[in-house]
């Protein structure tokens, strides 16, 4: 579904990203790990359409998007759950939800935005309770469903989602992901996973790409990954065994 | 005495009306942007100037002249933003706003080139007996001219609280990053900002002109005086904007009435200093707000 092909991406003066080719087929997991600083983010912005790649195409679907602005690339079914969640925090839980649905918002589609906006409300209850309160008061874990909700607001049909357990608890990571592997059941969902959280990212994911300064180091199933030494000892850390 | 007071108090709302529209227009742009446009004040003076192009010297009737200028206004800021604001590769806000008091200086520039230096008026919207109030002479144009502001100020307020389009106005200056990944044209927005920001102070400089005349070089007493305004009342805060606005054209106005005329200038920047001393987040800011904001 989602597909990039000897992508090249600069971050100022850095390569960031070096030929790096991958796919994301319709309804999987693919969870993209690697450590601080390898491209990961720069990667899903690149796909996001909110930096340009020097070379390389990527398309989803029948599309080009290689060069579409940000607000295109939503239109063609590809959210983004950017990292640290960045919600509107100076606005209502509920604003932040209505927002998500701009490019779908004209007046005939308000009921069935209405209707979208329960549902995100009945997979995070905790968002219903909180709806007039302000994004930025929330909690980290609540703040980033959120971000997830807001956008499942704009109708996607793929998921990049940068690092949705950063900065959280444990106990709270786990039940995001949890969520992810729920959602992607319920809605068909196709999700590209960013992670530095390796182990509980494969745990969800179908395959997975190690990235590792810029370039993809290791690909194959997320078993495969979790079983491959190399992946084991750079990046599953100390509960390898 | 009273008869006085309401004499100042009728004047000073009048102006203070268009400083709350002036504060207004900076909050519209702040709104999307972050960003102060220094040039608002000018915007007043297009209004007033083109008005009167339109009315007295191309001879036009008076609700097309008025349609024309608020175009014209909108037409000058789309350029303005698509040439000096859009091509500039930077997100540091005080390199824009140095931006557009340089656009200020070139638009007074050409404005002068124009119309000279000499003041322009044209008159008012209806013609009439004025009020008396308490002995208070009050013109009917004071009337328009409170009565637009008010008008323009509900409809901004609507459009930034209750549209879909406003909401994603403020949330382009919240978050740009957040906005384009909603889908938000980010670009299109800010241009969309300036465009109305003009407009509303096009509106205010029609409405005024009638009363105290226009020259090509108010813009900047304008802008300041507006500034002090926003600043007043929290930037970024419709009804903020208006109580300053209103305040500091009264108190202007008492100043020069029962003090001395040379100190009028003077009020709206004692108040902005204090403000920025006691209150930086505004009268109707807050600092908890200010925060989730990022700034």
């Amino acid at each position: 579904m989602l597909k990039l092909k000897n992508v090249d991406i600069f971050y100022g003066k850095i390569h960031a990203i070096k030929r790096v080719s991958l796919h994301v087929d319709e309804g999987k997991i693919v969870a993209l790990i690697g450590a601080n600083g390898a491209g990961k983010s720069t990667l899903l912005k690149t796909i996001s359409g909110l930096h340009r790649p020097e070379q390389g195409a990527i398309s989803f679907g029948d599309s080009d998007i290689t060069r579409m602005a940000p607000e295109d690339i939503v239109r063609c079914g590809i959210s983004q759950v950017p990292e640290r969640a960045h919600v509107f925090k100076p606005m209502s839980v509920e604003d932040n939800l209505l927002l998500g649905a701009y490019h779908r918002s004209s007046r005939s589609a308000q009921t069935s935005i209405r209707h979208d906006i329960d549902r995100v409300y009945d997979t995070f209850p905790v968002l219903r309770e909180r709806k007039k309160q302000l994004a930025g008061t929330l909690s980290g874990g609540e703040q980033q469903m959120l971000a997830i909700g807001r956008a499942l607001m704009a109708k996607p049909k793929m998921l990049l989602l940068d690092e949705p357990s950063m900065g959280l608890a444990p106990i709270i990571a786990r039940e995001i992901l949890t969520m992810i592997a729920h959602l992607r059941q319920q809605l068909g969902l196709t999700v590209l996973l960013v992670e530095q959280n390796a182990r509980s990212a494969l745990r969800i994911a179908d395959s997975g790409y190690v990235l590792e300064t810029g370039r993809i180091l290791v690909q194959g199933t997320a078993d495969d990954l979790l079983a491959n030494r190399d992946v084991q000892r750079a990046y599953l850390g100390r509960d390898a065994e | 005495m009273l008869t006085v007071f309401l004499q100042f108090l009728f004047s000073g709302l009048t102006v203070g009306s268009v400083y709350a529209l002036v504060g207004m227009g900076f909050n519209i742009i702040y709104n999307a942007t972050s960003i102060i446009n220094l040039a608002q004040g000018e915007f007043v003076v297009i209004g007033g100037l083109l008005m009167w192009f339109f009315l007295e010297s191309c001879k036009l009737p008076f609700l097309l002249a008025v349609a024309l200028t608020i175009l014209s206004a909108g037409l000058v800021a789309l350029i303005m933003e698509r040439l000096t604001i859009r091509p500039l590769k930077t997100n540091d806000l005080l390199i824009m706003i140095m931006v557009t008091v340089a656009v200020a200086i070139v638009m007074r520039g050409l404005l002068m080139f124009k119309f000279g230096k000499e003041p322009y008026s044209f008159a008012a919207f209806t013609e009439g007996d004025p009020l008396v109030i308490g002995g208070a002479v009050i013109q009917l144009q004071t009337l328009w001219v409170l009565g637009i502001t008010g008008t323009c100020i509900l409809a901004l307020y609507a459009f930034f609280n209750l549209t879909i389009a406003g909401k994603a106005m403020r949330a382009c200056s919240f978050d740009p990053t957040a906005a384009s990944l909603v889908g938000i044209p980010v670009s299109r927005m800010i241009m969309f900002s300036f465009i109305l920001s003009a407009m509303v102070g096009a509106i205010g400089g029609i409405a005024i002109t009638p009363i105290s005349l226009m020259e090509y070089d108010k813009g900047p007493m304008l802008a300041v005086k507006g500034f002090c305004a926003a600043m007043m009342g929290g930037l970024g805060r419709g009804r903020g904007a208006v109580v300053g606005g209103l305040t500091i054209g009264v108190l202007e106005s008492m100043t020069a009435g029962y003090i001395h005329s040379g100190l009028k200038d003077a009020v709206a920047l004692l108040i902005l200093l204090s403000i920025l001393f006691f209150r930086p987040a505004g009268l109707f800011g807050n600092a908890a707000m200010q925060r989730l904001k990022g700034h």
